[in-house]
């Protein structure tokens, strides 16, 4: 049987989407018990009843500290390392996140044991399946030894549990020296009414081909349109079009709507690495032999700019 | 102050690779290597620090088998100062090298490392946080934009929700991203230059390093393939099938 750890995330006391997909994959380990630690500042209660009902949750705690006010790595890891040795985890597990990538590793350091990245498949308690050479081959690892087994789960691997009975929450103050050497400052993030685009059903994604920010707006117009979240190709970011959080790829955003239109991209095997598990890929391109088209299931050649509108009318 | 960067040899981003099909891994033969794309940036970064006065000696430094010397030449080619190869034939893994880079630190007195978020064969995206942990300093990772103070770096690190600014303080690891710079390219001058730049070779043992416990790799394979698609002959045709799936 195993005893895991989950790194919950949250903002504003929001739960994160995360939380409740790295649930279903702790409930694939044989688990007696599931835990979530959720680490803020003040404003933990709504977040932490809102893992407390997540399916086969066992327990939340949370761990409240002014130093946890805008959740750093090199903060947060020291105390998940006190929570899981004092609690005798055998799995500490968190979400491909930005945090969670960035908080695991140091965790896994700390502990002196190796890290599973991009759990997609559990096989057993100490083995996994994970994606490597963006996605196109795909290994079966074994945790060696039998220290602690710290992990990140790919979200789009997993659908969220659902709620379930309430689990008890309990807060913990945890008597672990934090370093000073990390500050946050500030962060900057675009205000959007548009669904999240690492949950979102349907989602429009624009690439090189769209040209310019001011015609991004053809895509955004869709996406409302028809309710998606609006994703991006690395060109489209780097050249400005759009901020970096709306990149869609091996190393942005993995996800996996059940509906996802490629609008100007050309399907690089490192966009494609963010969209294998879409449930339907529709391309639009005015390449006939762009090589978006060998994964899409429905693909559209033409002019983006005469067919969106088109499109938008249509639906 | 110096910087240690590092230079993995993965295959070369533009290659698809194919997975053997006794499940043993993918296929290698003849397939070109390039230096992890990431750690060109980091090397990049760290050449622009020591240009601007910020740092006094670059030093690259590649965990790998000896034709890794191909990638540090090229990172010398790009203007690293000097490089070191820690020669394993068996690949390591994360906290192996994180153990590596922790003896270096130590050893070259480095203020400061730069590495790639992530390398794009195991695209484990592991060894900087494991470095900083061990150090026991801090870790900027995912940096678009760094600025050197005098025992500080502001950092602006690519984060899911947007762009995340932090100070730390050094000796400190940074993880390179995308958007950090665009790497130059080499002239062939500095491609000779190179060959006459220091090299040196080490051997995990000459660093005292035991390889961590590791993930076994017990089984390489393809992924899933997408059932074929095929293409509609207009927006009133995908209109269409998109709302028979219920997508619409
Ligand atoms: C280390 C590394 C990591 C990377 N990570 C990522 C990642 O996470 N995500 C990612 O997306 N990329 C990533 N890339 C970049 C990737 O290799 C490609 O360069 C990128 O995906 C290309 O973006 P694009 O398809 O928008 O641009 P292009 O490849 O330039 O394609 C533009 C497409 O638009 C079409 N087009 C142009 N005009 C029109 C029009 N009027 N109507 C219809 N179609 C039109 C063209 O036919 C073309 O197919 C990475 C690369 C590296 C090296």
């Amino acid at each position: 049987m195993s005893k895991v750890l989950i790194i919950g995330e949250q903002t504003g006391g929001v739960l994160g989407q995360a939380v409740g997909r790295v649930v279903a994959c702790a409930k694939e380990l044989n688990a007696s018990e599931v835990v979530v630690a959720l680490f803020g500042a003040g404003d933990l209660a709504s977040a932490a009843d809102a893992a407390a009902a997540l399916d086969g949750v066992t327990r939340v705690v949370t761990v409240d500290n002014p130093a946890n006010d805008h959740p750093l790595a090199a903060l947060v890891a020291p105390q998940v390392v006190a929570l899981a040795q004092q609690g005798g985890y055998s799995h500490v597990l968190g979400s491909n996140s930005s945090f969670g990538k960035d908080t695991l590793p140091r965790v896994a350091a700390l502990l002196g044991v190796p890290q599973v990245t991009d759990i997609m498949l559990v096989l057993g308690e100490r083995s996994f399946k994970r994606p490597t050479y963006a996605g196109n081959a795909i290994v079966t690892v074994e945790v060696a030894g039998d220290g602690v087994v710290c992990g990140t789960v790919r979200s789009a691997s997993y659908p969220a549990v659902g709620n379930g009975d309430k689990a008890p929450v309990e807060a913990v103050s945890l008597d672990v020296a934090l370093p000073s050497h990390t500050r946050y400052i500030s962060q900057e993030t675009s205000k959007s009414d548009r669904p999240d685009l690492q949950s979102a059903p349907k989602v429009v994604s624009g690439g090189r081909g769209v040209g310019s920010a001011e015609n991004f707006k053809i895509i955004f117009s869709f996406a409302d349109k028809i309710g998606a979240a609006v994703g991006a190709s690395r060109a489209a970011v780097d050249a400005g079009f759009v901020p970096n959080e709306m990149q869609v790829g091996q190393t942005g955003k993995i996800i996996a709507p059940g509906l996802y239109v490629a609008v100007g991209i050309s399907g690089a095997i490192q966009h494609l690495a963010g969209i294998k598990d879409a449930g339907t890929i529709v391309a639009i391109n005015k390449d006939e032999e762009a090589p978006i088209f060998e994964v899409a299931d429905l693909g559209l050649v033409g002019d983006l700019f005469q067919l969106l509108p088109e499109l938008e009318k249509l639906v | 102050m110096k910087i240690l960067v590092g230079v993995k040899r993965v295959v070369d981003y533009n290659v698809r690779v194919q997975v053997k099909p006794d499940g043993s891994g993918v296929a290698l033969d003849g397939v070109k290597m390039s230096v992890n794309p990431f750690d060109e940036i980091a090397v990049e970064e760290a050449l622009r620090l020591r240009e601007a006065g910020k740092a006094t000696e670059v030093v690259v430094v590649s965990i790998g088998p000896v034709a890794a010397q191909e990638q540090l030449r090229t990172a010398l080619a790009m203007g690293a100062d000097r490089a070191i190869l820690v020669e394993s034939a068996e690949a390591c893994q994360s906290l192996t090298v994180a153990r590596v880079f922790a003896k270096l630190v130590e050893k070259e007195q480095a203020g400061l490392v730069i590495l790639g978020k992530q390398a794009i064969d195991d695209d484990a995206g592991q060894t900087p946080q494991m470095l900083a942990a061990l150090l026991g300093c801090a870790q900027a990772s995912y940096a678009s934009k760094v600025e050197v103070n005098d025992n500080s770096m502001r950092v602006t690190q690519e984060v899911d929700a947007g762009l995340q600014t932090i100070d730390v303080d050094l000796p400190a690891v940074i993880s390179a991203d995308l958007r950090l710079n665009e790497p130059r390219y080499v002239k062939l001058p500095d491609i000779m230059k190179a060959k006459k730049k220091p090299m040196d070779t080490l051997s995990l043992a000459d660093l005292g390093v035991e390889p961590a416990a590791a993930l076994k790799v017990v089984k390489t394979e393809a992924p899933a393939a997408r059932g074929g698609g095929r293409k509609v002959a207009s927006a009133e045709e995908l209109v269409k099938e998109l709302k028979n799936k219920g997508l619409l």
